[in-house]
């Protein structure tokens, strides 16, 4: 029997939107499911460390209400990965209460499975002593400390909780932090098709619009898995699906782009074949899964590093600009001196200079250009916010009135955008735990719940 | 030639938070060809460009299914850490753009 599975994929992040047009062009095609990706680590640890989302609800609950609207009318489930952005329980919980809203809004219920990802700090704690944690990549051995500073430890779940969830009946699939491909692969998994096709068509799915030509973050992408293979079609007619766009997608955001490993096993694409079937779509076959011997899942967790605050304003003058390097260090130096009381364990403070190495940092291969003009960020991070300001407040006004050798502008050396001035920013987080942890079971860390959600009947 | 004239693709991105990835993409095999030739982008060379210990060169891969070659290396520092300057390492591919490729 030649049976297929087509997933639709309306957009690379829930909440990036995507046209009404191009999603009805996926609905024509008869989708088996609904699946999209809602979360990344690219924004940085302050949304995992702090619970926020770095989507806007607005904009989620936009992408939400034509999502489930489709899902409910055409009886197919709506698969929503990583929730929130990270998906840790404060992410969790606020896409949930999206879309109770969109339920009630539609005036529908739905059986809605909520699928968490937090892992008790005991548990890892537990695992890191029997040794079933692992560095991934350049990183840091892991440490208790590091584990008991974390405000959330998240795991990425791999296919096996969604389609327990599938199993149960879930019109709606909610997931913590998710594997990217696994809410796209679950599907056709639970289907009978190849396990290794299925996660390779998800990891280009979970990017919607991003595998064609042009390129689009926020338009829609189908994606038709059968037993030898998968095709990819872009939904809007100004792109295509192209051998190359394919192709490239791949390398996106990996290490190698021949071993994609993920839980349970690595998708090894050096046998895969790319076939243009036509002007707009792509065919991909070969792709191989190496099962792991133990099955393993990625950790992340962030962890507050203190409080920061900033100061933003541009420099014009050019005998400023040419000896900046060593004003900054007297203003540094004059900071210290002045608050002998602060311990500066306590108190990071960075000059950041725009148009000399404000962009590459170290990696600046021509910080010696001097530029006609330059931007300039003054940057504290401090153990409390009071004492960022203190010193960012001094940092600014030192370097505002700083008499440098042969200055001829004495009114201020500085010009700002802003007053005020410096902008208090906050709790700062810094990635603190990025590891593969082995576990018996793919199913017990990720505890499943289904209730019936929305407006009762 | 500069690399930019020859590449269609030239762009870096986070591989996670502690990996930094450089992927480089031709239209076509000969380009391709040329560029895995003249090992401007091999390892050393990378190294060199970004004043980066040779170990923090995690891999270099030639990908002829993409017509592409992968550089990663490790961050100065993960994501978003104190004295990041790039959280989605979006900016950091604009050395390789002047680079020469001979003939």
């Amino acid at each position: 029997m030649n049976h297929s599975i087509s997933i639709l994929s309306p957009t690379a992040i829930l909440g990036y939107g995507f046209p009404e047009s191009s999603f009805e062009a996926g609905l024509a095609r008869n989708p088996d499911a609904i699946a999209v990706d809602a979360g990344s680590t690219d924004p940085g640890p302050y949304y995992l460390g702090s619970g926020e989302s770095f989507t806007n609800r607005e904009a989620v609950k936009r992408d939400l209400t034509l999502m489930i609207k489709a899902g409910l009318e055409r009886d197919i489930p709506v698969l929503i990965g990583t929730a929130g952005g990270s998906g840790a329980r404060p992410h969790l919980q606020w896409c949930l209460e999206v879309i109770d809203e969109v339920l009630c809004d539609l005036n529908r219920s739905a059986r809605v499975a909520e699928i968490a990802s937090d892992q008790d700090q005991d548990s890892v704690i537990n695992a890191l002593h029997a040794g079933r944690i692992s560095a991934l990549g350049p990183v840091p051995h892991l440490t208790e400390d590091a584990i008991t500073n974390s405000t959330y430890i998240v795991a990425q779940m791999g296919v096996e909780p969604v389609i327990e969830a599938l199993e149960h009946g879930a019109q709606i699939v909610v997931t913590g932090r998710c594997y990217d491909p696994a809410v796209f692969a679950a599907v056709p998994i639970r289907a009978g098709l190849s396990e290794a096709l299925s996660l390779h068509m998800g990891k280009i799915l979970e990017c919607a619009a991003i595998a064609a030509v042009p390129g689009s973050g926020s338009d829609c992408m189908l994606g038709v898995l059968d037993e030898g293979g998968f095709t990819l079609e872009a939904l809007s007619p100004e792109r295509q699906c192209t051998v190359t766009s394919v192709a490239a997608h791949t390398l996106y955001e990996k290490t190698d782009p021949r071993f994609l490993p993920g839980p349970g096993g690595v998708l090894d694409l050096t046998a895969c074949h790319f076939e243009q079937l036509d002007e707009r779509r792509v065919r991909v076959t070969g792709t191989q899964l190496q099962k792991s011997d133990r099955y393993t899942i990625k950790l992340e967790g962030a962890q507050p590093v203190g409080f920061r605050t900033i100061s933003i304003a541009g420099i014009r003058a050019p005998d400023l600009i040419q000896q900046l390097d060593e004003v900054l260090l007297a203003v540094r130096g004059r900071v210290f001196t002045n608050f002998q009381s602060i311990d500066q364990a306590e108190v990071q403070l960075l000059f950041r200079v725009y148009g000399k190495d404000g962009v590459m940092g170290e990696l600046e291969p021509f910080r010696e250009q001097l530029p006609h003009e330059v931007g300039l960020v003054i940057e504290v991070v401090a153990k409390t916010q009071s004492l960022a300001d203190t010193v960012c407040s001094f940092a600014r006004s030192t370097l505002l009135h700083f008499g440098y050798p042969g200055r001829q502008s004495t009114a201020g050396n500085l010009a700002f955008p802003y007053s005020p001035s410096d902008i208090s920013h906050g709790v700062v987080y810094e990635f603190s735990v990025y590891h593969l942890m082995t576990v018996d079971d793919p199913k017990s860390p990720f505890p499943i719940q289904i209730k019936v959600r929305g407006v009762s009947r | 030639m500069k690399l930019s004239d020859l590449a269609t693709v030239i762009r870096s991105k986070n591989a996670g938070p502690f990996e930094l990835t450089f992927d480089v993409l031709f239209a076509t095999h000969d380009d391709f060809e040329r560029v895995v030739r003249s090992e401007v982008l091999s390892a050393a060379k990378f190294a060199e460009l970004f004043q980066i210990s040779l170990s923090d060169v995690i891999s270099v891969v030639e990908f002829e299914p993409a017509l592409a070659i992968k550089v990663t290396i490790k961050r100065s520092r993960s994501s978003g850490a104190f004295g990041e300057t790039d959280v989605y390492g979006a900016q950091q591919h604009a050395p390789l753009l002047s680079l020469e490729i001979p003939d």
